[in-house]
This record gives C-alpha cells, sequence and structure tokens, in this order.
C-alpha cells in the first residue's frame, strides 16, 4: 500500500503534530509471553509511526484466533470480525474507502483454511492494502490443532501421531495466482527485518503479502528454534528494489541477490523449506488493480434523483 | 375437437370470400397462455403483448413460465418455455387460475401446461399445425397420442400454420413465429397495433433496422391471418389509470428501490432467482455513482457488504436460500457489531438446491431465526411489485437508524411477475445522508446504547477520536472484550430492545373484508393478490370471511392477537411445507404448521390454522376460495 496523500485530507489533524509510537498503542495485548505476536505488533506500529498514518485514517481488519487480535491492541480503527473472512470486509471498506489505509492480519487457519477461498480470489482482485499472515504453522487459540501450515509429521491434538500431509506453503500459493503484486517473507525474531518488510508491503500500490514466521512458545517452539538459534538456516534476499537490513548483515551471513521483479526466480526460492528465506520475492506495480477499476465517482442525491426519474420514464406506461 | 379453418391460406380473405363476422366476447379478464420451446421467443411475445396491455390500460399480472433446464430437448413436456399473461379491465394483483386462451408452438409444450392443469375446461388453444402432418413419422405418432391425451377435455382446438406462414418471410422461423402469434394476438385483443410496432422497435434497438421491419412484417401477418380467419374477438375494456405509472417486474423494481434508497453497493453472487437484480444494476448502477460487486461467494458477498457498511458507505446483498444459509455466520456479525445491513432474499423452492426456478415462502423462519444465538433482526416481506420499490427504501431507512440487519424477503413470483404500479415521485429523503466525518465529542463511545431503546450513534472510520475495534466478541459499550455476565445481558437487551421500538412505529395490519366474521385468513409475501381475490369470491357468495396481509414478520405488526379474537377462525394461508392434519401419524401434537401459523401461534397464543402447498407455483385464487368453503362449511381444509 503506498504512501497516500490521505493525510493531507484528514480533518482534525493538527499539522504540526507528530505521530509518536505510543498513539499507536491501546489494549495491553493478552498474548502468551514469549509469543511472537508481540514483536510483530511493535514492528506494526513502528511502521505507522514512520509512515506517519493518522489513527483515524487507519483501519486493521482481522479474522479469528491468536493473530486476529492484534487490532485491539493497535490504536486505529479496527475490525474484528470471523473466522476466515477478514479479507472480503477489507475489500469492502477498500473498495469504498480509498483514501483509508487498510491492513489485514490473519492467522495461518483463518488465511490459508477456512479463509483459503477468499484469500486467492482476494490476490486476483489487487487491492491495496497491506496483509500479514501471521504463521504459527498451528492453531493457537483453539489450542493445538493441526492447520494447513503444519510441517508434516509434526504432532498435535487432533493429530497427535502428526500432520499426515505436506503442508500447504503460502508463499508459492500466493506466487501462484494471476496477478499477483508483492510477496514477501520475513520472521518476528528479526524485528528490523519486520519492519522494513511491512513498511515496504505499505508502500507498495496493491495487495502486499507478507507471511511472518511466528514463534508459538505454547505449540510449535519446535518447529522455529533451530532457525531462531541458528542463523546460518536463514537466508536474506537482497536486492535494491527489495529490502536491505543493513544491520541484519552481521547476523545473517547467507545473502542472496534476487531481483523481486523475476517472478520465475521469485517461484523457484519460494518452492524451498529450507535454508528459510527472508525478503521480498515478488513486487510488481504495475498489476491492475481492482479497486482502480471498479472507481466510480460519487454522485449527489439531486444528480441521483434526476437520473432516477430518467430510469423510471424507461418503464413508463 | 381439433378443428383447422377452412381457409388456411394466410390470405385467406383474398380470395374474394368475406371473412364471417367474428363473435366479440366481452370479458371482465382474461388469462392468455403463450408456450414454445425456450429460444423460440414466446417469452418476448408474453412481454410485449403484457406491455401494450398496461399501457392500453388493462391491469395486467405476468408470469414466465420457465423450463427447469437451460437446454431442454426440443418438443418436449418440461422444457416449455413462455409466458402467462393475466389481464383485465381493473388491477389484476396475481396469476389467476387457468388460462383461457392458450398458444402453443408445439403440442408437446402444450402437454406440459395441459398436465399442470393450466387451461380452463373451454380454454381455446392456437397450435402449430406443423407437427400433425410433419415428415417425421415419429413426431406424427407423439401427435396422436397428444391428441388423445388432450381429448379427455373439452378444448377448442385450432390449427393454425405459423410456421408454414412464417416461412414467406423468413428462412428460420424458430426466430419469427413469436411475432407471428403476437399479431395474431393483436387481432384477437384488438391491441394498440402502432404501440406494438413501437415495442418491438425498442425491443430490437441494438439490431439493425431489417430485423425491426421483418419483426413488423411478421406480426401484420398474424394479425391478417387471424383477423381472416378465426371467428371470435375477446374485449376486456381497459380503464385508464389515474395517475402515471411503472411496469416492471419485482427484481427491477427492488434495483431501482435500492437505487431509490441512495445506497452504493450491491453485493452478490449469481443465484436463481435473484440474480436478475444484479443484472439490471449491472447495467445501470454505475451511473449513479453504485455498483455491483460479483463476490467469489456469498460469504464473501456478505462480508464485502458489511465492510462497505462498516466505513459508511450503504450496501446491500441480494440472494436465495442457499445463498442465506452460507451468509448466516456474517449476519450474525453484523447483528452483534450493530452493523447496518440489507439482505434481499428471492425465495425459491427448498431445502438445499430445491426448486430453484420456483417460488416458495420457505425462508420465513430461517430469515427470523436462521442463526446460531439470539441475532435480533428485521424482516419485512413485500406483497407486490410496487412494495419491491418501496420496502428498499424502508429498509435502508431502518437498517441505518437502527444499526441493524434488515432482510427482505421477495419469492421467484414477485421476482418475475411483471405489473403496472403507480410511478413513485423521486424524494431526496429517501437517499441517505453523506458518511459523518466530523470529530467524535469527547467521552462518545462506539455503543453508547440508550438504556431504554437500545439505540446508538455509530461511529465511522475517519471520524477524528473515533478509533475504536469493532468485535464480534461479546462487548461493552466502549467496544471492548467482555466477558461478565452482566456485560453480554446488557448487550442482548440493547440488540432487541431496538425491535420493539421498531414496533412502536408500526400500524396492524389492514383488513381486507369485514373487521369481524366466521374467518380471518392471514398470508405474507406475494400470495396477498391471490388470497383477496379468494375472499372476495367467497364474500360474494355470503361467507363472512376477511384477509390480511403482514409486512413486518419481524418485529411482527402489532394488534394481530386482538384482531383474530375478531374472528372465529384464523388460518395463514402460504406457499411452504405443513402436515396434512389427516396424514398418517400426524397429530396435532406433532403436526408440523407453516411458518407464519408457527409464528403467530407463538406470539398470540391464538390457536391459528394453516393451509399450505409447496408447488413450485403461486397460489391459484380458485383454489383458495375452495379451500375458505371448505372451512366455513366441513370445519376443515379439504
Ligand atoms: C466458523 C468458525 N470455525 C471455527 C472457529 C474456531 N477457531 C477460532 S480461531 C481458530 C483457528 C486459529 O488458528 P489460526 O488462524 O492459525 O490463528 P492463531 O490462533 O494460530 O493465531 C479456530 C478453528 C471459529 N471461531 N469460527
Ligand atoms: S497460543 Fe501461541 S500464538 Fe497464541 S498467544 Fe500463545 S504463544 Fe501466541
Ligand atoms: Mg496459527
Amino acid at each position: 500500500m503506498r504512501g497516500n496523500s490521505c493525510s493531507l485530507l484528514t480533518a482534525g489533524q493538527d499539522e504540526e503534530h507528530e505521530y509518536g509510537l505510543q498513539d499507536y498503542a491501546s489494549a495491553t495485548p493478552r498474548w502468551c509471553p514469549g509469543c511472537g505476536d508481540h514483536g510483530i505488533l511493535t514492528g506494526v506500529q513502528r511502521v505507522l509511526e514512520a509512515e506517519q498514518l493518522p489513527p483515524e485514517q487507519t483501519v486493521f481488519v482481522s479474522g479469528i484466533g491468536c493473530a486476529s487480535r492484534l487490532p485491539h491492541y493497535v490504536k486505529t480503527y479496527g475490525f474484528h470480525g470471523i473466522h476466515g473472512r477478514a479479507l472480503p470486509v477489507a475489500t469492502g471498506i477498500k473498495l469504498h474507502r480509498p483514501e483509508l489505509n487498510v491492513f489485514v492480519v490473519m492467522g495461518d487457519g483463518d488465511c490459508c483454511s477456512i479463509g483459503a477461498g477468499h484469500w486467492i480470489h482476494a490476490i486476483r482482485y489487487n487491492i491495496d492494502m497491506v496483509v500479514l499472515l501471521l504463521d504459527n504453522e498451528i492453531y493457537g487459540l483453539t489450542k493445538n490443532q493441526t492447520s494447513p501450515t503444519t510441517p508434516q509429521g509434526f504432532p498435535s491434538n487432533t493429530q497427535p501421531r502428526g500432520s499426515y500431509l505436506p503442508p500447504l506453503n503460502p508463499l508459492v500459493t500466493t506466487l501462484g495466482v494471476s496477478n499477483a503484486s508483492f510477496v514477501a517473507q520475513t520472521a518476528d525474531w528479526a524485528p528490523a527485518h519486520v519492519f522494513e518488510v511491512i513498511r515496504a508491503a505499505y508502500r507498495h500500490p496493491g495487495f502486499a503479502f507478507v507471511r511472518i514466521l511466528q514463534r508459538c512458545p505454547q505449540y510449535t517452539t519446535a518447529i522455529f528454534d533451530s532457525a531462531v538459534r541458528d542463523p546460518s538456516l536463514v537466508e536474506m534476499l537482497v536486492h535494491e528494489n527489495g529490502v536491505i537490513v543493513p544491520e541484519l548483515q552481521g547476523i545473517y551471513k547467507n545473502q542472496r541477490r534476487h531481483d523481486p521483479s523475476n517472478l520465475d526466480q521469485a517461484r523457484r526460492l519460494a518452492e524451498d523449506v529450507e535454508p528459510v528465506r527472508l525478503g521480498i520475492f515478488y513486487r510488481n506495480e504495475d498489476r491492475p488493480r481492482y479497486e482502480e477499476t471498479r472507481h466510480v465517482p460519487p454522485h449527489s442525491v439531486e444528480d441521483r434523483l434526476r437520473l432516477l426519474n430518467k430510469e423510471f420514464d424507461r418503464h413508463a406506461l | 375437437m381439433t378443428e383447422t379453418p377452412s381457409t388456411s391460406a394466410p390470405d385467406g380473405g383474398a380470395a374474394g370470400v368475406a371473412p364471417p363476422e367474428p363473435r366479440l366476447i366481452k370479458l371482465s379478464e382474461h388469462t392468455i397462455e403463450i408456450v414454445s420451446d425456450p429460444g423460440e421467443g414466446a417469452q418476448k411475445c408474453g412481454q410485449i403483448f403484457g406491455q401494450v396491455s398496461a399501457r392500453m390500460g388493462n391491469g395486467v399480472w405476468t408470469v414466465e413460465i420457465i423450463p427447469a433446464e437451460i437446454q431442454p430437448p426440443a418438443r418436449s413436456p418440461a422444457g416449455g418455455s413462455g409466458n402467462r399473461i393475466r389481464i383485465g379491465s381493473g388491477p389484476v394483483t396475481n396469476w389467476g387460475d387457468q388460462a383461457g386462451l392458450v398458444v402453443a408452438f408445439n403440442e408437446q409444450v402444450l402437454l406440459g401446461r395441459h398436465r399442470l392443469d393450466a387451461l380452463s375446461d373451454d380454454a381455446i388453444i392456437l397450435l402449430d399445425s406443423l407437427w400433425s402432418r410433419h415428415d417425421d413419422e415419429r413426431i406424427r405418432e407423439e401427435w396422436q397420442k397428444g391428441m388423445k391425451e388432450l381429448a379427455g377435455r373439452s378444448y377448442r382446438l385450432i390449427e393454425v400454420p405459423i410456421e408454414e406462414a412464417c416461412l414467406e418471410i423468413v428462412d428460420t422461423p424458430r426466430r419469427g413465429k413469436n411475432m407471428f402469434v403476437l399479431g395474431m394476438l393483436a387481432c384477437l385483443y384488438q391491441r394498440d397495433v402502432a404501440l406494438i410496432m413501437d415495442l418491438i422497435a425498442q425491443s430490437f434497438r441494438k439490431k439493425s433496422p431489417d430485423v425491426v421491419k421483418i419483426n413488423h412484417d411478421l406480426l401484420d401477418l398474424g394479425y391478417r391471418w387471424a383477423n381472416d380467419n378465426l371467428d371470435f374477438r375477446f374485449d376486456v375494456p381497459a380503464t385508464k389509470p389515474e395517475g402515471p405509472m411503472l411496469v416492471t417486474n419485482g427484481n427491477q423494481a427492488v434495483a431501482l428501490g435500492a437505487i431509490a434508497a441512495g445506497m452504493d453497493l450491491c453485493a452478490m453472487y449469481p443465484i436463481t432467482p435473484a440474480t436478475s437484480v444484479s443484472h439490471y444494476l449491472s447495467d445501470i448502477f454505475e451511473e449513479f455513482g453504485g455498483m455491483v460487486h460479483q463476490a467469489e461467494d456469498e460469504i464473501a458477498a456478505a462480508g464485502v457488504a458489511i465492510g462497505a457498511s462498516y466505513a459508511g458507505k450503504v450496501a446491500f446483498t441480494v440472494t436465495s436460500g442457499p445463498g442465506l444459509a452460507l451468509k448466516t455466520e456474517f449476519l450474525g456479525l453484523a447483528v452483534m457489531g450493530e452493523i447496518p445491513l440489507v439482505v434481499v432474499d428471492v425465495q425459491r423452492g427448498g431445502p438445499s438446491t430445491g426448486l430453484p426456478t420456483k417460488v416458495e415462502q420457505s425462508d420465513l423462519l430461517a430469515a427470523l431465526f436462521g442463526q446460531p444465538g439470539d441475532a435480533p433482526r428485521v424482516v419485512i416481506a413485500p406483497a407486490t411489485i410496487d412494495e419491491c420499490f418501496h420496502l428498499m427504501i424502508t429498509a435502508r431507512r431502518i437498517a441505518e437508524t437502527f444499526r441493524c440487519v434488515v432482510i427482505v424477503l421477495s419469492d421467484a413470483n414477485l421476482a418475475s411477475g411483471v405489473q403496472p404500479y403507480p410511478r413513485p415521485e423521486v424524494d431526496p429523503r429517501w437517499m441517505a445522508g453523506p458518511i459523518d466525518q466530523s470529530p467524535v465529542a469527547q467521552g462518545a463511545r462506539p455503543f453508547d446504547w440508550d438504556p431504554d431503546t437500545g439505540l446508538s450513534h455509530r461511529i465511522i472510520p475517519g471520524q477524528p477520536g473515533g478509533m475504536h475495534t469493532l468485535t464480534g466478541l461479546a462487548h461493552d459499550e466502549s467496544s471492548e472484550i467482555a466477558y461478565d455476565p452482566d456485560a453480554h445481558e446488557r448487550g442482548c437487551a440493547m440488540r432487541s430492545r431496538k425491535l420493539a421500538v421498531i414496533q412502536k412505529a408500526l400500524r396492524p395490519p389492514a383488513l381486507h373484508g369485514d373487521p369481524d366474521g366466521d374467518l380471518l385468513v392471514v398470508g405474507w409475501g406475494s400470495t396477498k393478490g391471490a388470497i383477496e381475490e379468494a375472499v372476495d369470491r367467497a364474500r360474494a357468495e355470503g361467507y363472512r370471511v376477511s384477509s390480511t396481509n403482514i409486512t413486518f414478520l419481524s418485529p411482527l405488526q402489532p394488534g394481530l392477537k386482538e384482531i383474530f379474537g375478531r374472528f372465529n377462525r384464523v388460518m395463514t394461508v402460504e406457499i411452504n411445507y405443513s402436515d396434512a392434519p389427516d396424514a398418517p401419524y400426524i397429530t396435532p401434537e406433532n403436526r408440523r404448521m407453516g411458518q407464519l401459523a408457527w409464528l403467530l401461534r407463538a406470539n398470540t397464543l391464538v390457536d391459528v390454522d394453516c393451509w399450505t402447498r409447496v408447488p413450485g407455483q403461486p397460489l391459484r385464487p380458485g383454489r383458495i376460495h375452495e379451500v375458505i368453503r371448505n372451512v366455513l362449511l366441513k370445519g376443515r381444509t379439504a
């Protein structure tokens, strides 16, 4: 989502006023201690601050799950809806109020299971919004059930002898849908990277999909532990058209130059589970956007009534 | 019973023999059916005939005859496509009983109508003569068998060389017979031919002038054929309506109502018989600053409408039974978050895929209660095409004023039924105001419920100082998640209270007939016209029967118990399923009632009976009349 001119349109924003981090803080988060969602929240708030987004012009839309609690903790407008259905709501908001900054927050069950149909179509609509998939590879809120992204063999309460199937790869899926325009991956334990990627997503004009690997110390410590402990298992995708986070270069020595305009390569890189690749896989600002294609200038009441009378004439006896 | 006019040549009159002076049959109303194989244009013929009749001042009700499949085989009894048009000297409020004149393009589609008992005993049938002497022996045999089947009735069957005549003008009569037939009807009913020619030109305005000319010629040919060969004419005198009138079907009226209500978005997923609302809107809505969004499914359609409404725009979603089922969870969210939303359900036969193109009134209880948790919402049902328009405006008003979900229950009968109605005078008060973007007063909360009414002022994204997170979780006035017992109790009470407040503004339903008597027939939705006609017939015979139609199903209109108390018996008539009281195993204890009957019994504690049917067709006034007589004479419906 591009830095747009909406702040200029904002009624009541004092020009001198600069928003600080505290302006975006709401209730105290209720996630478990050590949950990756805490860090992601901070990253999001830092982007809001860096981009100086007026809180009243910003809406966070979510589904249901631990991840989907995030809107309650950001002091903007929020819509904490129903499980799996954040994207249609966000679509309705952005279609009619394109000046609003829309962020969507979903869990992996939300996005990749119950809401998968909406996800595929939202990619195709390519409506200008930031879409964060907080992927802990498990159902957290409902206490440890297998999700579509759970690694094969990983036990849960519903598949105690291990997940039966190879996991769905959200990056590959998104990159496979026609009209995909921005696909990135980051990890909660690399906060500087989270910030840069979400900021790039915000600045992208279109549907900016960010999968965030998210630790769930309750249920999936074992999944992420090795990558958290051993930076050599991670590969950073770097490019002047992607993101470069200098302060992380010392820690993450594996760096790969990847031009995010290269869709074929993006798809190949997204296929691999190892190494864990972080960065922008794909970015294309020229994809058509549904809300632009469908833009209808508003009409005055007088206009509508005049036209309605004309329409009546067509059906008049 | 088959008769072939002696002069079957289209120019029969030209032989020098003056055509016989036709007999003029005066009628106060008449029902005509035109049936063909799909694609032969009987529907267009019927529509134009209906339109010209309406313009000449006749009361008109038009119903489509729709085959169940997209491409049924040619010449199949279940594949008939066309129109039933009932015209009258006064207003016509329903499709009537049986047709008095039928034009059939082949004997098989005619048999389809015959088997549905759609023709009166003395019906006149105009049937294409092509098939009786067809080259294909199988077809001739089918014809013979068909004629035997029809012979049990005293129809008057006249063979007409429809296709043969058309071949004089066109190579493929498949696309021309309908205009020939229209010409015949124009002659038989003395319609205004110049007006018909105008309507034809309009309907082919996107085609070349040649096409219009050919159709005009076919019309003329049919007219002359009837004039020269048929020995009867019908006279259904017209009375010009007082004010200006519109003619649309119910789905067009819903679409026009949405525009008049100032709506910005129609979010939908295609489903019969609701889709044509969106077809029409897709054509014109953008001119009005609105848009149709075809979502990936009905759930998404509800979500997009809710998102738009949350963001301050006026949105509705339109669907039918299966789609309503899918929207359920989102409707619960709209109730919980008090997000204004209008849902139009154009009912069809159910459950499941049911009867996709046919009328039923089976979604009433689903609309009221089809929802886990307590989710009070407003349910209203238009009874006429006129009301399809006006109730959209009412629905939008209520949804926004009371921050609630309003379900408008139309049905397949209204959807494609065509009727003239008074042209509405446009009014700026119909429209929604601009989106409030003013700063929110210090301390104002998103659910500042008035403790008496449950009403609160909604805060819309963009309003400075109003930031909060709307949630479908139980919440308090600040929209904070609240699990304490009192908070949820209060939230439920506030959302429920709004319905009681709405009810305060309603009037008791009007009575058709005397204010007291032996029997009150209660209906809802599109059965109104047929019920009232049946009541009128019974009253003319001296029966003490009245009827009423309930527009507001939730909250129910006030005063029902008092009204019911003035009648010895109260009975609903509905197009939904109920157990027959004398069926095996059925007792008063386990009998499942019609949906309105169930609702009325629960609300009034009056022993309301019901007579309901699910034939996949509108109810006939004659059948209801019979039921009324049975109840009053024998004490039971059958
Ligand atoms: C229609 C529906 N089905 C099921 C649920 C129960 N439910 C709530 S959250 C959830 C899954 C949460 O997993 P995820 O989306 O990965 O989010 P997380 O809690 O892991 O952040 C489920 C199944 C629900 N709320 N609604
Ligand atoms: S269960 Fe897991 S995802 Fe949910 S809050 Fe706890 S740690 Fe976070
Ligand atoms: Mg999860």
